[in-house]
């Protein structure tokens, strides 16, 4: 099974077994079934439970929102990551206010799911990372999904919650396979722990393999849930290890690398990140390649640091 | 200081409302009642912001009135919904007649509609809404409207002149014609956004904007709430059994500041405004109308007690 499959089966399950769970996005009808087919059969099962929508990123979230509050279960696809920010003020000044603002006399299940990332082609406009800008915002959940494991069961979890939440999907997963957690590098006493998500993690994977000829062991932590940032799993998963990277596509700062910083400040740790470009992605496939994170610049940026940087 | 359990129940019982609302009398002592309650109410929330009693900012309806009380005696309380937006006091009152949890709101007391989270702009109750982001609510209203389109519920969502600037409001009416949603859209144009003067930033006729999309008009200009609430009848009528939206105009005026004290009106607009009055228009029709002005006098002295006895909110 791919991730894609995964995504789809469980959008699929989710509306049949709640009634209430509908479905809202730009060209998401069958035999379509939305630009990178993730709601592909949703239309055809459940015609009256999925509507098309105009091109109004801002608006259908918040029609989405205006269906939550009277109840039912909204999923907002919106096709590309980069057009979520049409989309902010729903979220960030309706969705993620209500339930606290108004006492919590109502709340918002709504889940906003989009599709992020590099290495399409796509250009400056259909190609970044952007979550970062959600996370943070108090009451809105951030998940990115990656291949190890059951992607399906991520989506599940977000549209189980009361309260809004984006789901991250970078777009080169889609046509993974999905694989077993065990497939994750995870010896017993790492020489350094990679923590990645996204899109990234398999990068990680490939760098882990690349080290461990040069015999050194890395672990590998994918983060699932960007918002609210888990840093006790983050603490746990990298036990006594002294050194760790993390790897993020988004521009650099105020990222995920600050945030894994953060949960490991004082811990004696020796801390090293990567991060895509300070500027938009081009299209051109080298140039793309150059810029986003990948397996040798991990083992670079590996190498560099247990070769001597300073603990955070 | 009285347990709040007790503030509460005076503050929100449903015979209290009904009392409060004058859903018993005459339909124009119900109007004039409701109408002098929102008067009496935001002027009041005035002098308490003169005198340093609030914090923050407000924003009152005075000289509109007539709309609030004309749409939303239109509605069905119990089943409809009404997105409002930072003027929302008055929309607030003649769907709840909570006048002491609205106060407490505002004073930001534990009485208040939100427990004092939300303040002035920010009211939940029941199916009543209202947010201080200018065209946010338009597509949460076609969200709610379609929600409930089954239960043959109409959402109504009251937006003003200035908001016509907004994009979200344009991508609502879209969505609310092609997808048959029982929404009404209605426009209070008071001629003025903040400082501003219409004329300077729109362009185009207000009263006809939704009409591209399909979507039926009905407009009105003046200050008589019957005429009002007959025509919001009619646009409530029709969006109910139609499953359409319809965009109500109203041309109406703001008698008061945009908020507190911030009015760079000229006196002489300032007259023109206060000419079209709706309180005068009903009151020479209402034969008790003394009465009912000490009623709604004694209720908001009451609500303003309650809620300065209630504690104040912080966590
Ligand atoms: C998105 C947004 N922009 C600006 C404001 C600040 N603001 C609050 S009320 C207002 C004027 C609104 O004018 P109008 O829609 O005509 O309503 P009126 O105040 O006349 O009732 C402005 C600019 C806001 N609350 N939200």
């Amino acid at each position: 099974m791919r991730v894609v499959e995964s995504l789809n089966s469980a959008l699929l399950d989710l509306m049949t077994c709640d009634q209430r769970v509908v479905l809202l996005g730009e060209d998401v009808l069958d035999p379509y079934g939305g630009a990178f087919k993730v709601t592909k059969g949703a239309s055809d099962r459940f015609p009256d439970r999925v509507w098309t929508t105009p091109i109004s990123e801002g608006g259908i979230v918040g029609v989405a929102n205006g269906l939550a509050i009277k109840g039912w279960r909204p999923i907002v696809e919106i096709m590309f990551g980069d057009f979520t920010t049409l989309a902010f003020d729903q979220i960030l000044n309706h969705a993620a206010k209500f339930a606290w603002m108004y006492d919590d006399q109502v709340t918002v299940p709504l889940v906003v799911r989009t599709p992020m990332g590099g290495r399409r082609g796509y250009g400056p406009t259909h190609s970044q990372s952007l979550e970062k800008h959600f996370c943070g915002i108090p009451g809105v959940a951030v998940y990115a999904v990656h291949q190890y494991g059951s992607p399906g069961t991520l989506l599940r979890e977000a549209a189980a919650r009361d309260q809004p939440s984006v789901f991250i999907e970078n777009k080169v997963l889609y046509a993974r396979p999905v694989e077993a957690v065990e497939a994750l590098p995870n010896p017993p006493s790492p020489d350094v722990v990679i923590l990645a998500y996204g899109g990234c993690v398999e990068v990680a994977v490939a760098a882990a393999k690349l080290l461990r000829e040069e015999e050194i062991a890395a672990r590998v932590v994918p983060v699932t849930r960007l918002w609210p940032f888990p840093e006790e799993e983050i603490r746990l998963a990298v036990g006594p290890c002294r050194h760790v990277l993390s790897v993020e596509e988004g521009a650099p700062g105020w990222g995920f690398a600050a945030q894994c910083a953060l949960a490991l400040v004082n811990k004696g740790v020796s801390f090293a990140h990567i991060a895509g470009p300070d500027h938009p992605i081009p299209s051109s496939a080298a140039w793309e390649a150059d810029l986003l994170p990948s397996p040798q610049g991990v083992f670079r940026a590996v190498e560099s640091l247990l070769g001597g940087a300073q603990a955070i | 200081m009285r347990g709040l359990a007790e503030l509460a129940a005076k503050a929100g019982s449903r015979d209290d409302e009904n009392a409060v609302l004058g859903l018993d009398l005459s339909q124009a002592e119900q109007f004039y009642q409701q109408m002098v309650l929102i008067r009496y109410a935001e002027e009041r929330l005035l002098d308490l912001f003169s005198t340093g009693a609030l914090n923050g900012t407000t924003h009152t309806s005075i000289g509109q009135e007539a709309n609030a009380v004309g749409v939303i005696n239109a509605l069905d309380r119990s089943l409809d919904t009404v997105w409002s937006h930072h003027r929302c006091h008055g929309h607030f009152i003649a769907y709840s007649g909570q006048v002491a949890s609205l106060f407490a709101e505002v004073m930001g007391r534990t009485l208040g509609v939100c427990r004092g989270r939300g303040g002035s702009q920010h009211l939940c109750y029941r199916n009543f809404y209202s947010n201080g982001i200018q065209g946010g609510i338009a597509p949460l209203a076609v969200g709610s409207a379609l929600g409930d389109r089954a239960k043959g519920a109409v959402t109504v969502v009251f937006i003003g002149d200035g908001t016509t600037g907004e994009g979200a409001l344009y991508e609502s009416l879209n969505m609310a014609a092609v997808w048959n949603v029982p929404v009404l859209f209605v426009l209070e144009d008071n001629g003025i956004a903040q400082t501003t003067p219409k004329e300077l930033t729109l362009a185009g006729a207000l009263d006809r904007r939704a009409e591209p999309f399909g979507i039926r008009s009905f407009a009105y200009d003046g200050a008589d709430v019957m005429d009002i609430h007959a025509l919001a009848s009619d646009a409530v009528r029709y969006v109910r059994h139609e499953s359409r939206p319809a965009w109500l105009y109203i041309r109406t005026e703001r008698i008061g500041p945009h908020s507190k004290g911030d009015d760079t009106r000229s006196p002489e607009r300032i007259a023109a405004a206060r000419a079209r009055d709706p309180l005068p228009i009903l009151r020479s029709r209402v034969a008790n109308a003394a009465d009912i002005e000490s009623r709604c006098m004694a209720i908001v002295d009451s609500a303003v007690s309650l809620a300065q006895q209630a504690p104040i909110a912080r966590g």
